[in-house]
């Protein structure tokens, strides 16, 4: 790709990278917490839906840093994490995290939709016949509820790519290591004749953006479809 | 092997209490709706808690408020099937079937699964999904799952009720051939007579909430405040065999050596029948009748008169073919005199015995 220069193109990959891992990492207790959140009855129900929400509510630059001061190289969790091999601050892996954390309601509320609507009956039909709460979650409610965990993926990888305040508040603007694409656009437009740089960053979000929304609808729907049996 | 059951639950305004011991066949578990009928097999399957009490399957219990004992769904063994089949929609016919087969302690073996598809007729829908499957289909392959989680009881929730009349026919024989089989404890849920009749070798009818000991399918047919429509609902099972298939459309049966003729019926000749006579379609005579040209004429020994509050009496009877209810107005019966221990004859209108309340 002659047209994009290296640092754009770093930029580029690194958000790829950056928003393929939060997603990933994420999705697991994504799926946990929506499930708790959709089918549990226990104490703390609404303290854990409003922690969950925090990051949607909270500006980024908050949340970027309350991160910087629990996982900076003086806050605990980053002494912990250095001292097993996994340090955050001013890492690519720390734009993960913030990146993941910034996504997380997004992709927590699109799965928790699709989790409260599968039919709590179904379950009650599969206990029935024997299987354990965790065999009925595995067996019926998460493969009923798939087509709304694709999207809340697809939701939150959309959101990781583009995450900006919460990433450069607690991992800054390192080019090559931190320097995602909107960082990079950012960057470019502060300095006197990076507008073109800029656009083409900025074409690239857009067609990202918009394949990964088309292509979550026709995975969505093509599972809804073989959900529904139809 | 049989399930004992001792709960109560406050639901809002009823107070549901329920105390009986199901033997092996069916129970049915009669009342009308919204007296909590459901609710109680979901206690015994362990979908709703009790508030008190003890549920015991064989020698194992499965819920005991006394001791803290509660065993989760998954553990009790309950096969159900439910009003809704609630087949899994993302799984073909085959996987739902398979479902609760593999999780069996002892699974089901491969000859008795074929058996079970073979008797369910279900054999060629093992691809679909439960989506192109037609109500009466979908509730037999509902039935097949629940049977082939090897189940130690059977809770059926009115699994006909959601079917059309043509459907309902098509399901029946499968809970009949159940009871027969008589391996497991089977409660069954419904507010229909005809159902009653024809599967019931017990019935737990349920008075405000108040459900205690079981009692003779019969006998709460014979009573018209357990039955829908009181008076004009009550009615009598009688068992016969099938003896002959006539030219003229008809079956003719016989009830203990008295024959009784009605429109033609699916089973076979020798199949045994159980025949449900609605009182309402029960004429009286004191003189054997002539002329007439109803063909079911049984000799009769009145065993009670009841007068209701409105111009209705209801006379049973006593006859070889087994007892009889006659609803007549209180004019005729003092007209003819009728008194317990006097002889009658009673009259069934061939065409009045509705094909389906006729039952193996």
């Amino acid at each position: 790709m002659s047209w994009l220069g290296v640092e754009e193109w770093q930029a580029v990959l690194l958000s790829l990278k950056v928003a393929f891992w939060a997603t990933l990492l994420s999705l697991p207790l994504a799926i946990a917490v929506a499930y708790a959140l959709a089918r549990g009855r226990f104490w703390g129900h609404g303290l854990l839906n409003g922690f969950v929400h925090l990051p949607l509510v909270l500006p980024p630059v908050v949340t970027g840093y309350l991160l910087l001061v629990f996982f900076g190289s003086q806050g605990l969790g980053g002494r912990v994490l250095e001292a097993v091999g996994l340090p955050l601050a001013f890492r690519w892996t720390g734009a993960v995290l913030a990146a993941a954390i910034m996504a997380f309601p997004l992709v927590v509320r699109a799965i928790r939709l699709s989790i409260e609507a599968v039919d709590a009956r179904l379950e009650d039909a599969a206990a029935t016949l024997g299987a354990s709460p965790l065999r009925v979650f595995a067996t019926v409610t998460l493969p009923m509820a798939l087509p709304g965990v694709l999207a809340g993926a697809v939701l939150g990888f959309a959101k990781a790519m583009g995450e900006f305040g919460a990433t450069i508040t607690f991992v800054s603007n390192i080019p090559g290591e931190t320097q995602t694409l909107p960082s990079a656009v950012y960057s470019f437009l502060q300095v006197p004749g990076g507008e073109s740089a800029a656009a083409r960053l900025v074409i690239i979000a857009v067609v990202i953006a918009m394949g990964a929304l088309l292509l979550s609808e026709w995975l969505a729907r093509r599972m809804a479809r073989k959900v529904a049996g139809a | 092997m049989s399930l004992k059951v001792d709960v109560t639950k406050s639901l809002g305004r009823l107070e549901l209490a329920a105390r009986f011991e199901a033997p092996l066949g069916i129970t049915v578990l009669f009342g009308p709706s919204g007296s909590g009928k459901t609710t109680l097999i979901n206690m015994i399957a362990g979908l709703t808690p009790p508030d008190a009490g003890h549920i015991g399957l064989g020698g194992r219990v499965l819920y005991d408020s006394k001791s803290g004992v509660s065993l989760p769904t998954h553990k009790r063994g309950a096969g159900y099937v439910f009003q809704d089949a609630r087949l899994f929609p993302h799984l073909t016919v085959e996987a739902n079937l398979n479902y609760g087969r593999k999780l069996a302690p002892t699974p089901v073996p491969e000859p008795e699964f074929d058996r079970i598809v073979k008797l369910l007729g279900i054999g060629g829908l093992m691809a679909r999904r439960p989506a192109r499957l037609s109500g009466g289909e979908a509730q037999r392959v509902a039935l097949g799952r629940a049977l082939l989680s090897g189940p130690k009881m059977l809770l059926a929730d009115e699994p006909l009720a959601a079917l059309d009349g043509a459907r309902k026919a098509e399901l029946l024989p499968y809970f009949e051939r159940l009871r027969d089989a008589q391996d497991i404890p089977i409660l069954y849920v419904t507010h229909s007579v005809s159902e009653l009749g024809r599967l019931a070798d017990h019935v737990l009818s349920f008075e405000a909430g108040q459900a205690r000991g079981l009692r003779r399918p019969q006998d709460v047919l014979a009573d018209p405040g357990l039955v829908p429509g009181g008076v004009r609902g009550v009615g009598a099972v009688i068992s016969a065999q099938l003896v002959a298939h006539h030219e003229d459309g008809l079956s003719e049966l016989s009830a203990g050596g008295v024959p009784l003729f009605l429109p033609k019926v699916a089973q076979p000749v020798g199949a045994r029948l159980r025949v449900r006579i609605a009182a309402s379609d029960v004429i009286l005579s004191r003189r054997k009748p002539e002329g007439l040209s109803a063909l079911n004429i049984l000799k009769a020994r009145v065993t009670g008169l009841r007068e209701g509050a409105g111009p209705g009496a209801l006379v049973a009877l006593e006859t070889p073919a087994g007892k009889l209810q006659a609803r007549i107005t209180r004019r005729s019966a003092r007209a003819l005199g009728l008194a317990a221990g006097l002889e009658a004859y009673a009259i069934v209108k061939t065409v009045s015995i509705a094909q389906e309340d006729v039952g193996g």
